[in-house]
């Protein structure tokens, strides 16, 4: 009995001990940060031929990322890890994976706030094998001294996602719809006789973290785009007028009271909009194009219109066009890490089999050697361009200290969902316009 | 005999003294690593600006003062202290009563004491998110939801803490409880005294040690609450100042640090220190104060 009990306390003794020496062994090894568990061998790397550490920045990106990172691997030997940051968390990641021995060589900066951030980590890109790759400059981002700290690896649209179908059998069709006051008519015509159609004009329009950034990130960049449309921005400015807060206004109440749910159960949230939008549960819902594949698998005629608001000529409106995904290469890293880091960059965007991945998970491409998108979203956005319309790029990416100032245009919208009176637009004006210079200083400050 | 019994004594001293260095250096060592490094490098880091801690820059008491500037930091102090005093008032009340009446031999008392410890089990962030649909299930009724009046926001936290602590505090005053001497419960009965008399100066006297305990921890934690208070209210609703500010009503002191951290470069840390000297001298002056009153058996 004891000696069994003495065997069991020393095994037990003996594991605690082992997993404490193994927690604090790696550190020597320069494989301390391993981050996800992958293969230690990869992040300490082929000293000869640099390795590769990309942390990726959109989740849904992940499963094409990694299968990519193997093939690179056993086509070239050069050790690739791929990490992804759980959704929402990216700059918690990115800050906690920059300190470590092993720091990202490929990571994402992707609108002008980051730029500020984590300018100073990241090389300049002019002239390399990448930055040659490129078919547009539209995207890149550059610092005040003009290095060109990150370049867009792909382009997105957002806008208003119909469903052509049930607009039809409501007796409508798309070519009515060619501003806001013709889409108005056709949403409140829907929204009326709603319990008649089974369906209804808009999907829900949730407040909560999973779908609040559809209007306080997209649906904002209306108002910014509008009020920099003659002089356009080119930095964060430190104030804004709100000039376009009433063609805001416009479209979101268009939205929220002709919607499958009652503005005022909107701040909690629990409802699945992309759901109710493929179940043909609503016509009309605010997305963006990657959600390309799998709305059409259910809606495959979905097609995308600019977001309508009640300005002077908005008949030329054209769809919301820009990115968040702009790849950056560490500038800490050894020269070995960046060259290999750039060529893995650029077999990604021209290699046949890896772009035709690219391009189906994450729409076009902005590369000279990358495959066709067949994203329909997207060929929506270019028809309207070629078709004289302007492009409303993604001014939104300006908002400062991001996080926090949606938090504050989320807060404030609650408010005016429960009761939708004068003084809580003017509190959400405030949030908006006063909220921006706020954040702006806290940031800048 | 005697002097063998010394020798065995005095050879079992002399193999602790050898052996406890082996026994006590990983953990002294895993101590060292998991917590009194960090916290040395937390204190430097709350005098420097940093976006990564290997390029700190040290400025002083900049953060310091940055951080008493800051509004919300401030509303969320006073809210926290609020929140801390009332949760640890009903927390310890209830526990207690729970304890007492279950330690009265009453039947099934095994099932709920296992009953009310249960929830001690969820995770805070699941708890936030499964509460927040309930509040919300029933606000919902009328036309409003807990996220859209501070009050709401800070019952529902209330709720949400003491339906999660109770249990586990009632298990340590069962044990209090339990450990009262029968023979000075029964001289109180044989003397007359009351259930109540017999309760305030027999038996709350005996679980002093049970009390000290319970209210250190219930304390701590009502300072230190973090997953509770983001997945319930995340802080809504908030104020929108004139000028543009928020005040996030029902934001507490550990979310306000998290909250701000990424843009802070630094005034963040030093809210970090601040708090962890608040929670720690509060913490020990309650303790001081509890175990003035507990008696000797």
């Amino acid at each position: 009995m004891s000696k069994t009990k003495k065997i069991l306390a020393l095994a037990l003794s003996a594991a605690m001990a082992l997993s404490l020496l193994a927690g604090c062994g790696g550190g020597g090894g320069g494989n301390a940060s391993n981050p996800g568990g992958g293969d230690a061998s990869n992040s300490g790397g082929d000293a000869s031929g640099g390795r590769v550490y990309w942390l990726n920045f959109k989740p849904e990106l992940d499963e094409t990322a990694q299968a990519l990172a193997t093939t690179y691997t056993e086509k070239t030997g050069v050790p690739v890890q791929v990490i992804t940051a759980a959704s929402g968390t990216y700059q918690q990641t990115l800050t906690a994976e920059m300190d470590k021995n092993a720091p990202p060589t490929l990571f994402v900066i992707g609108n002008s706030a980051g730029v500020a951030d984590w300018g100073e980590y990241a090389m300049d890109l002019t002239g390399t094998a990448i930055a040659n790759e490129l078919n547009t400059d539209a995207y890149n981002l550059y610092d005040d001294a003009g290095k060109l700290v990150s370049i867009g690896y792909c382009y997105e649209c957002y806008g208003i996602i119909v469903n052509p179908d049930l607009v039809e059998r409501a007796g409508h069709s798309m070519d009515e719809i060619k501003d806001f006051a013709s889409l108005k008519a056709v949403v409140e015509d829907i929204h009326a006789n709603a319990a008649t159609l089974g369906f209804d004009a808009f999907t829900s329009c949730d407040m909560d973290d999973s779908s609040s950034w559809r209007f306080t990130g997209h649906m904002a960049n209306l108002e910014y785009f509008y009020e920099q449309k003659d002089d356009p921005w080119t930095e964060c400015p430190a104030t804004i007028t709100g000039a376009y807060m009433d063609n805001l206004k416009n479209l979101y109440d268009l939205c929220i009271n002709n919607s499958l749910t009652a503005p005022t159960d909107l701040a909690t949230g629990g409802h699945d909009a992309a759901q109710e939008f493929k179940d043909g549960k609503a016509a009309f819902t605010v997305q963006g194009s990657w959600e390309y594949a799998s709305y059409a698998e259910a809606v495959p005629n979905a097609t995308m219109i600019p977001y309508y608001c009640g300005v002077a000529g908005e008949e030329k409106a054209g769809l919301n066009c820009g990115t968040e995904n702009c790849w950056a290469v560490n500038a800490n890293v050894s020269e070995a890490d960046q060259k290999a880091t750039i060529d893995f960059m650029v077999w990604l965007v021209s290699d046949p089999d890896a772009s035709a991945k690219m391009v189906e998970q994450l729409g076009i491409l902005p590369y000279k050697n990358s495959v066709e998108s067949s994203n329909g979203f997207l060929t929506d956005a270019a028809e309207y361009t070629a078709n004289g319309c302007y492009v409303m790029p993604w001014v939104t990416n300006y908002q400062p200290n991001v996080d926090e100032y949606r938090r504050g245009l989320v807060a404030a919208l609650n408010q005016y969902n429960a009761d939708q009176s004068d003084a809580n637009w003017e509190q959400f004006r405030t949030a908006f316009v006063d909220g921006w210079s706020v954040q702006y200083q806290t940031v800048n400050g | 005999m005697k002097t063998k019994k010394i020798s065995n004594s005095n050879s079992i001293r002399r193999a602790t003294r050898l052996w406890s260095p082996l026994f006590l250096g990983p953990v002294v060592i895993a101590f060292f690593i998991g917590f009194v490094w960090p916290f040395l490098q937390g204190i430097w880091l709350s005098l420097c600006r940093f976006k990564t801690i290997s390029n700190a820059k040290f400025i002083g008491l900049d953060n310091y003062a940055k951080a008493f500037q800051d509004a919300g930091f401030r509303h969320a102090f006073w809210y926290t202290a609020l929140f801390a005093v009332v949760s640890l008032v009903l927390i310890n009340v209830l526990a207690f009563a729970v304890a007492y009446a279950l330690t009265q031999g009453i039947k099934g008392s095994n099932l709920f004491r296992t009953v009310f410890f249960m929830p001690n089990l969820i995770g805070g962030i699941v708890l936030g998110y499964i509460w927040s649909m309930i509040f919300d299930g029933i606000l919902s009724w009328y036309t409003t939801s807990i996220l859209l009046e501070s009050k709401y926001g800070f019952w529902g936290l209330i709720i949400l803490m003491c339906w999660q602590q109770i249990g586990y505090m009632m298990i340590i005053y069962i044990a209090g409880l339990q450990n009262v001497p029968g023979e000075m419960l029964e001289a109180a009965r044989i003397d007359g005294a009351s259930r109540w008399t017999t309760l305030f100066k027999v038996t709350i006297p005996n679980v002093m040690p049970s009390i000290t305990i319970c209210m250190f921890l219930s304390l701590t934690n009502g300072f230190k609450l973090f997953d509770q208070n983001l997945a319930l209210t995340a802080g809504q609703p908030f104020i929108i100042q004139p000028g543009g500010g928020t005040i996030k009503t029902t934001e507490m002191l550990a979310l306000n640090i998290f909250n701000t951290f990424n843009a802070s470069g630094g005034s963040s840390q030093a809210k970090a220190v601040v708090f962890f000297v608040l929670v720690a001298g509060l913490g020990l002056c309650q303790l001081g104060y509890t175990r003035k009153k507990e008696v000797q058996q």
